[in-house]
């Protein structure tokens, strides 16, 4: 544990330190404000619901995870510090720890400073607290598999951009999943169950889901276990490219 | 305190390191001497657990860097091949960080940390970022890192790699103080390096051990040693030819004759180290020739690696 804090606040201040963890923020919140207020007429639907603030997450973390997640191993071993790393008296289970927990920290400070969203439904009605916690636990759950899946595509490539590439494109395909129209083509393309598989895989569905409150197991465990499965992968990535 | 047991490593078809074995104990420098390629870095990166072998075994201070990886990785420190630092970190924090993950905390910390910096030289540094330093300091960063647990191992991949001669000087010292408490493998391939700071050396070639022995011995190996460079005046060249090749110990005579002496080299035979410079001095005492010069080659590990590793071969 003490291992993984260390590993956590390095990686934590090499954020911070550096302009990108800031400019990534305030993209961030230009993007996830913006786009409800410009496409979605979010102050004329006159709703006090995050719902279409939300909706936009798996789009934008479809950028931004690979954006903060391409440094976690690329640099790494672009570096040459997984040397350094891996051969002190640590396991690679908590390197792998302590840098997506920081990743995800990163998100977490990013969600925070969209609270003035929270703010705004107030100021048009009376929001549902727990409908609002929903939706941004979901996006936090959303952005930290976007990191995961990043993190284990970083441990391949040395290439920040091949990274932010191949990982943009993991979690396009997994928020495209959930839109009515790939639905509705892969309904005709295989039927139902292919439509609801693809659904149920989708980052985008779950995410709809928390928005409007519905906070059930089944998008938990399944977000749980995305960033579960990316992480041993990273772990397996990692051993394998040792060997 | 370093025992290498059997250790090999394929990546695919290709052997890096074949069947190597070796100890090093307290106390004791060891050189790694090889050409690009022959495996050093890969045997190295076995050592301290960053590679799994293909096959064999390491152990260090006991512990086995397979089965017990963190009381193994804990007793060494390591300096990989061109010196990897976190570029965005300042010295001092990054020394820190190192010292945490040794389990280092507090005043403990503190102190081991400002102890690196002193022995590394690296005071004018310490709050500076890594990404401003030259190589020198970026080098000597790396190595703080290294020692700052005051480890019982130190294995350094080419520490001396890219630095000037002042700096290289410093290291070496530095290699040779640290050597006499700890057990050392350091590789290179200046050869200088190794007659300055080891105990002991091996030379690799293509993933195997081709010589093993103090750089001394390694040195008289080389087919130059024990010949006798000569300058002899006093007579025709050619007489003091016949004369030289005629004595016990000489398997040949190699050189250039003038109209009033000699110049060139007596080689001896296998077993006549040492004694043929005294056979010729004591011929032309006896002749009443002058020795202008008379000296015999000690064998130089140059020649002595060029002989064992197949670079030099081809």
């Amino acid at each position: 544990m003490r291992n993984v804090w260390i590993i956590f606040k390095r990686e934590l201040k090499s954020y911070f330190l550096s302009p990108m963890a800031y400019v990534l923020i305030a993209l961030f919140a230009i993007f996830t404000i913006g786009i409800p207020f410009g496409l979605a007429s979010f102050i004329e639907r006159n709703n006090a619901s995050l719902y279409w603030f939300f909706f936009f997450h798996p789009w934008v973390y479809m950028i931004f995870g690979p954006a903060i997640g391409m440094r976690l191993w690329s640099e790494e071993h672009r570096m040459g510090t997984t040397e350094l790393l891996l051969t002190m008296p640590i396991s690679p289970w908590q390197a792998i720890w302590g840098k997506f927990l920081a990743a995800t920290t990163v998100i977490a400070s990013m969600l925070l400073c969209t609270i003035g969203m929270v703010f705004t439904i107030s100021y048009l009605g009376e929001p549902d607290t727990g409908v609002v916690w929903s939706g941004y636990i979901g996006s936090l759950l959303v952005g930290a598999a976007s990191v995961a899946i990043t993190c284990a595509v970083s441990a391949v490539t040395r290439n920040q951009i091949v990274c932010v590439l191949i990982s943009a494109f993991i979690c396009f395909l997994l928020v495209v999943f959930g839109i009515p129209q790939v639905n509705d083509f892969l309904r005709g393309l295989g039927g139902e169950w292919l439509s609801n598989l693809a659904n149920g895989l989708s980052l985008s569905f779950h995410q709809n889901e928390m928005s409007r409150g519905l906070m059930r197991v089944e998008s938990l465990v399944y977000l749980l276990s995305i960033i579960g499965f990316c992480l041993y992968l990273t772990s397996v990535i990692i051993r394998s490219k040792r060997s | 305190m370093i025992e290498v047991n059997n250790l090999s490593k394929h990546f695919g078809p290709k052997v890096a390191v074949d069947d190597l074995s070796l100890s090093v104990k307290k106390g004791e420098v060891l050189g790694f001497l090889g050409p690009n390629g022959a495996g050093k870095s890969t045997t190295m990166r076995m050592i301290t657990g960053y590679l799994p072998p293909s096959s064999g075994s390491v152990s260090v201070g006991g512990a086995d860097i397979q089965d017990d990886p963190n009381s193994a990785k804990a007793k060494i420190g390591y300096l990989p091949e061109s010196a990897p630092l976190y570029l965005d970190m300042t010295v001092s924090s990054f020394l820190n960080f190192a010292a945490e993950l040794r389990g280092m905390a507090g005043g403990v910390k503190k102190e081991a940390v400002d102890k690196a910096i002193e022995t590394c030289f690296l005071q004018k540094v310490r709050h500076q970022a890594i990404d401003t330093l030259s190589k020198g300091y970026r080098h000597r960063t790396c190595l703080a890192q290294a020692i700052i647990h005051d480890p019982e191992v130190l294995v350094l991949d080419e520490p001396t790699d890219g630095l000037d001669p002042n700096q290289k000087d410093v290291v070496r010292n530095l290699i040779k103080e640290m050597g006499k408490t700890k057990a050392i493998i350091f590789s290179t391939h200046i050869l200088e390096e190794v007659e300055a700071c080891c105990s002991r050396a091996i030379i690799i070639d293509q993933g195997r051990i081709v010589a093993d022995g103090t750089p001394d011995e390694l040195r008289r190996r080389a087919t130059r040693a024990g010949q006798v460079q000569v300058q002899i005046h006093g007579t025709s060249g050619d007489a003091i030819k016949a004369e030289l090749s005629r004595l016990s110990h000489a398997s040949g005579v190699d050189g250039e004759s003038t109209a009033s002496g000699f110049t060139g080299v007596v080689k001896p035979r296998k077993a006549a180290r040492g004694v043929l410079a005294g056979e010729i001095s004591t011929l032309c005492q006896s002749k009443g020739l002058q020795i202008i010069e008379l000296h015999e080659d000690l064998g130089r590990l140059d020649d002595m690696f060029r002989e064992l590793t197949s670079q030099g071969k081809a």
